[in-house]
């Protein structure tokens, strides 16, 4: 089978606070006979603080990763951070005028061409993989189980620069987890923003308005929520029990990376996909889908006797 | 929000800078507020967006670039992506807040401490080592009981590295800023 290859940018906290996401998406890609070249000596793109600083520094820090990429003859880089690849594209995208390259590359020891494309893991998992492939690879389907697809704020924003799904309704994740199996709601908040970085400086913001996210995936019965994002994974997570407080409600919801569900019904190791890694258990989320399937199975066989 | 002498305060340099470095046409703006109705954060502001861009407009320097808006906004592209006149927003209020920084306003300090903090981290290491950045964040602001509710929910998981990954290349991450700050970049 011919399988892909690209150029793989982990971005920082892959290294830390997204270890799982980083772990199941290298397990997934692998699983789909998508071959992951690690950027050499990739740094940090910059994430939110460069471009509150600069615009010239931000495509900066992004520019020496692409002209990393360059170096090695590839055309594709995909990371797994929304984050990091709104600065990739941002800066790829500035860098089209001549003047703007140049004082980007102004910074510089290695100057930057500029023409290497970046892409998110979702992206090329639905669009090079495809839903047929991922469909086929399923050995564990997510039979049962309510899963509410959250992309986060910047994964298809704004359209100009992003070029990925629907800016308003993104549909590629839901397709995914369709495709698993899994029983997905149409969650309307899909794109709104979850707080972002001000969980450390004004907690009381990332509060509300993760709180708000909570609120609907429970309201829609979820079982689990899925993310694309470890910003929004972290405040979903991490922080559910200060939203919790904020809002008075007791949440305990799951908040999984759509690969870690990938890797789970691929019949990837769990070890690889690093559910101990998550503040909330999806233990019980899971167990329950178990039953269910269980339960189906014997129904079915109930009603063939 | 208070009364503002238009004629008087109206600085000319102001608008021509803004739209120079945001590469945007600022009186495409006509105020139909669907900036201020997507953006998360306006509950938030001093100033909701639109106003922002209606002082913009107007020239008011001084009341555009004090104010704590521009230190909340999280990017998160809602008010570029549903503008009908196609004013990329988001840029705007970067553009905004670059300007704030070299005057020395910062009305949210905790929340400048913590995008240098974070910047300090990419500078010295090249990547963001996060035990690192949110111990100097700590030691900056005094705020030692910030998320002090999180050490038990997160240590146990073995996802917060107690030393930092260094690129190889510390010493090109050291000039990326260094030739920032010497061609007159704000930090």
């Amino acid at each position: 089978m011919r399988g892909h290859s690209f150029a793989y940018y982990p971005g920082c906290s892959g290294l830390g606070t997204s270890m799982e996401y980083d772990s199941s998406t290298r397990a997934v890609c692998k699983a789909l006979f998508v071959e992951l070249h690690d950027v050499p000596d990739w740094s940090c793109c910059g994430s939110s603080p460069a471009h509150t600083v600069d615009h010239v520094l931000s495509a900066a820090l992004s520019a020496r990763n692409l002209a990393k990429v360059e170096s090695t003859g590839r055309e594709t880089v995909i990371t797994p951070c929304p984050s990091c690849l709104t600065n990739l594209r941002t800066a790829g995208h500035r860098m089209e005028k001549p003047e703007f390259r140049a004082r980007v590359n102004s910074l510089l020891d290695t100057p930057c061409k500029g023409d290497v494309q970046a892409k998110s893991v979702l992206q090329i998992l639905f669009e090079d993989v495809g839903l047929e492939m991922i469909a086929a690879s399923v050995q564990k389907p997510l039979k049962g189980l309510k899963v509410a697809p959250y992309y986060g704020c910047i994964m298809n924003r704004p359209p100009e620069i992003m070029q990925f799904d629907d800016h308003e309704n993104p549909m590629a994740m839901d397709r995914i987890l369709a495709a698993l199996g899994a029983e997905v709601v149409p969650f309307p908040l899909k794109v709104e923003c979850c707080g972002a970085s001000y969980g450390v400086a004004r907690k009381d913001v990332v509060a509300r308005l993760s709180s708000r996210l909570l609120d609907t995936a429970v309201s829609l019965g979820a079982d689990v929520m899925a993310t694309a994002c470890p910003l929004c994974q972290m405040n979903l997570d991490l922080r559910q029990e200060q939203a919790s407080q904020h809002s008075g409600r007791a949440y305990s919801m799951p908040v999984l990376y759509f690969t870690q569900l990938m890797g789970m019904a691929l019949g990837v190791a769990e070890a690889e996909l690093g559910f101990d890694k998550l503040c909330v258990s999806p233990a019980r989320a899971f167990e329950a889908m178990a039953a269910s399937t269980v339960a189906n199975k014997q129904t079915e066989r109930g009603s063939r006797v | 929000m208070d009364g503002v002498n238009m004629s008087a305060s109206f600085d000319a340099d102001f608008v021509a800078q803004v739209q120079a470095a945001s590469e945007q046409n600022l009186a495409l703006c006509y105020q139909c507020g669907n900036c201020t109705a997507g953006c998360p954060y306006t509950f938030a502001y001093d100033i909701p967006v639109n106003q922002i861009m209606r002082l913009v407009q107007a020239g008011q320097k001084h009341k555009t670039l004090t104010c704590k808006s521009l230190w909340l906004c999280a990017t998160c592209e809602s008010c570029t992506t549903r503008c009908p006149n196609d004013i990329d927003v988001a840029r705007i209020m970067d553009v905004l807040r670059h300007m704030a920084r070299c005057e020395g306003h910062a009305p949210e300090r905790a929340v400048k401490v913590f995008w240098d903090s974070f910047l300090e981290s990419v500078r010295k290491h090249g990547r963001v080592f996060e035990a690192g950045l949110l111990a100097k964040y700590v030691a900056r602001t005094g705020r030692v009981w910030t998320d002090f509710d999180l050490a038990p929910r997160i240590i146990p998981k073995g996802k917060l590295a107690l030393k930092p990954h260094p690129v190889k290349g510390l010493q090109e991450m050291e000039k990326i800023f260094k030739r920032f700050e010497e061609q007159g970049g704000c930090l």
